[in-house]
């Protein structure tokens, strides 16, 4: 398989994380599915860059392919996942095991179920800076407080005592934050971290990751089906439909001239405030599991209403479409620079 | 720092300390275990039972004046007769003239001992073979997935074995005596105990805390002791609790079948059973007290196994 190389999104330097052509097959008796297929995106120093989608798109399995958690029995990883220059997929496990945590470290998105509910808090961040930090005890059982009391918990020494049990939702996913935070890590890969939260929470969190990746240069990939969380946090954006990229584009632009359809019709569903009382929310027709193969077609085009016959028969490529913007599409909306393209 | 902090639990009565709201809920899998099982009759009645049988063994010497599998008044057992329950002897003599309310009271001794050590013995050996392929098997890989095959096939064919015929050959190898049947029913159970761990460490292997642990580079093996180990132990441990029973019928059924301690006239059920077996006719109380002993200590175990089993089955709550 050829390279498509990203054109136009590629920054001078050599990005943190870049992933070129991802492809996860899975195995099973009957059939393969192919969950993820050509996903290349590119995570720079300092910079936060999101991953959206609706469930079943491949986000998720597409963070686990980076930080190589996906079983490896049935399942079929190809392509490239290049972190500072090393390719992760060729890498042996010990190596991998070892950049895990200090150097890409991962926030899951049920706080109920991603902390050990036999274990207190303390135990569980503890564990991971004995891992990854020659520390004595007592240094670490500062920085175990300190770590929580920068993800905002108050009373952070009681706290550390408590099981998960004894915490809140948006407690427990800020001590899973604090906890990935313990590693230091260059890059902090979060997937839907604030899902299970009250919007209220979920603003707090977000302030917490934005911040915490700010103060110290790391990167941010963000896995999210929430546009609105993106346009609070992120500078990048790719949009993902049934495992592949769609649309790419800095978020400025993205939200202002939307080119994919899907993209289009992603912002239509979210509720603003200053569309006038009354006026329903534009869904996108259809359902997730309307979805035809990449190899044959374009995916989305059974809920497309710009889709044609070229859509329903060709498969299309992602194509550069203005300045560090790639999207895949034959009609995209309001091309925002003028393409010597048929049509 | 001020945060609204959304309660999860509902009121908290007391206003202080974490909160414990009052139904399951942000509940410790333990304090919401020990709730449901102080509503179930059926533990009080085996609690009852258990701590009636634990005292009467440990406080033997001091409920009976006289000693053990003596044979102070053999002579007044004759051939035909075996004297009945008087105001010296409660519940009579025994065929070798010993008391028979003394026996009974060492025979639980023996019994809580010999049950408890054999199934310490098989929970331990048991649990450590389990916690080793639970282990090697959540791991996976190549060698991982070798360690867990070898184990378990190991312990299948152990579970082949007839536990009576694993018992009565480790017996003849290791000569008549309680260490004996200790150590054979012990080795009965390891099977059991392994492969419960096992099942149960492999279930937890799919957890997002185990996912979560993975992805901050923590050793495998940290994982799987502090992880995978704590998150499994539960149903192993109610497992013991049912095992003591049988063990407590199998000490017994071992000496019936005469691989204990080659001492005739000692203090254990099984023995009493069979020296009673002569006189059936003459005194069936020889046999039916020592049996009606045994069956109520298992069935004590049973109900308070049972009980905690109900009660840590996310199924049966309410």
């Amino acid at each position: 398989m050829t390279p498509t190389a990203p054109t136009s999104a590629v920054p001078a330097e050599e990005p943190l994380l870049s992933v070129r052509d991802l492809r996860v097959r899975f195995h099973s008796r009957d059939h393969d599915v192919v969950a993820v297929d050509e996903v290349s995106l590119d995570v720079p120093a300092g910079r936060n860059v999101a991953l959206v989608g609706e469930s079943g798109s491949g986000k998720s399995v597409t963070s686990l392919a980076i930080m190589g958690l996906l079983p490896r029995r049935g399942v079929e990883v190809s392509g490239e996942v290049r972190y500072r220059g090393q390719d992760l997929l060729t890498t042996g496990e010990r190596r991998r095991e070892a950049l895990r945590g200090p150097e890409i470290a991962m926030v899951f998105q049920d706080p109920m179920t991603s902390l050990n509910p036999v274990v207190t808090v303390g135990v569980q961040l503890d564990e991971v800076l004995r891992r990854h930090f020659d520390l004595s005890r007592r240094e670490r059982r500062e920085r175990c407080a300190d770590l929580l009391a920068r993800v905002g918990i108050p009373d952070p020494v009681r706290r550390l005592k408590e099981y998960p049990h004894q915490l809140s939702g948006g407690m427990r996913q800020r001590v899973l934050i604090a906890i990935a935070l313990a590693c230091e890590p260059r890059l902090l890969i979060a997937d839907e971290p604030t899902t299970a939260l009250d919007v209220t929470i979920q603003a707090q969190v977000l302030d917490v990751l934005a911040g915490l990746v700010a103060d110290s240069d790391a990167a941010l990939l963000l896995i999210t089906h929430d546009l609105g969380v993106v346009a609070g946090v992120c500078d990048e954006v790719n949009v993902m439909y049934a495992g592949r990229i769609v649309e790419s584009a800095p978020r400025r632009p993205l939200f202002a001239t939307p080119a994919h359809p899907y993209t289009v019709g992603l912002l239509g569903s979210i509720p603003r405030l200053d569309t006038p009382r009354g006026t329903p929310l534009v869904p996108i027709p259809g359902s997730p599991t309307q979805t035809r193969a990449w190899t044959e077609a374009c995916a989305f085009s059974p809920r497309c209403s710009r889709a044609d016959d070229t859509c329903r028969s060709t498969p299309p490529h992602l194509e550069p479409g203005g300045p560090e913007r790639r999207r895949r599409c034959f009609h995209p909306v309001d091309p925002p620079a003028p393409l010597p393209k048929e049509l | 720092m001020s945060l609204p902090v959304p309660s999860v639990t509902g009121a908290d009565p007391v206003g202080a300390g974490p909160p414990t709201g009052p139904e399951e809920a942000g509940v410790s899998l333990g304090r919401a275990t020990w709730r449901r099982l102080r509503r179930t009759p059926t533990a009080w009645v085996g609690a009852a039972i258990i701590v009636l049988f634990v005292l009467v063994a440990v406080a033997a010497p001091v409920l009976t004046p006289y000693a053990p599998a003596s044979t102070r008044w053999a002579g007044e057992v004759s051939t035909t007769s075996v004297p009945g329950p008087s105001a010296e002897h409660w519940l009579g003599l025994d065929r070798y003239g010993a008391d028979m309310a003394t026996q009974l009271l060492y025979g639980a001794r023996t019994s809580l001992l010999y049950g408890v050590v054999s199934t310490l013995i098989g929970l331990l050996a048991g649990a450590a073979l389990g916690a080793l392929a639970g282990g090697a098997g959540a791991v996976g890989g190549r060698i991982g997935s070798w360690v867990d095959a070898t184990i378990t096939r190991l312990v299948d064919v152990m579970l082949a074995v007839p536990s009576l015929l694993l018992a009565v050959s480790i017996a003849a190898v290791l000569g008549k005596s309680g260490t004996a049947i200790v150590v054979a029913i012990g080795a009965a159970q390891v099977p059991v105990f392994a492969r419960l761990l096992r099942s149960s460490m492999l279930a937890q292997a799919g957890a997002d805390y185990v996912l979560a642990a993975n992805a901050l580079g923590l050793r495998r093996s940290r994982i799987v002791m502090s992880h995978l180990l704590p998150n499994s132990v539960g149903p192993t441990i109610v497992q013991a609790t049912l095992n003591l029973a049988t063990a407590i019928i199998e000490v017994a059924a071992l000496s019936y079948l005469g691989l204990g301690t080659p001492e005739v006239a000692s203090a254990e059920w099984g023995r009493m059973l069979v020296a009673a077996q002569e006189r059936f006719e003459q005194a069936p109380r020889l046999a039916l007290l020592p049996g009606v002993a045994i069956a109520v200590t298992a069935l004590g175990f049973t109900l308070l196994g049972e009980a905690l089993r109900e009660a840590l089955d996310p199924r049966s709550r309410r």
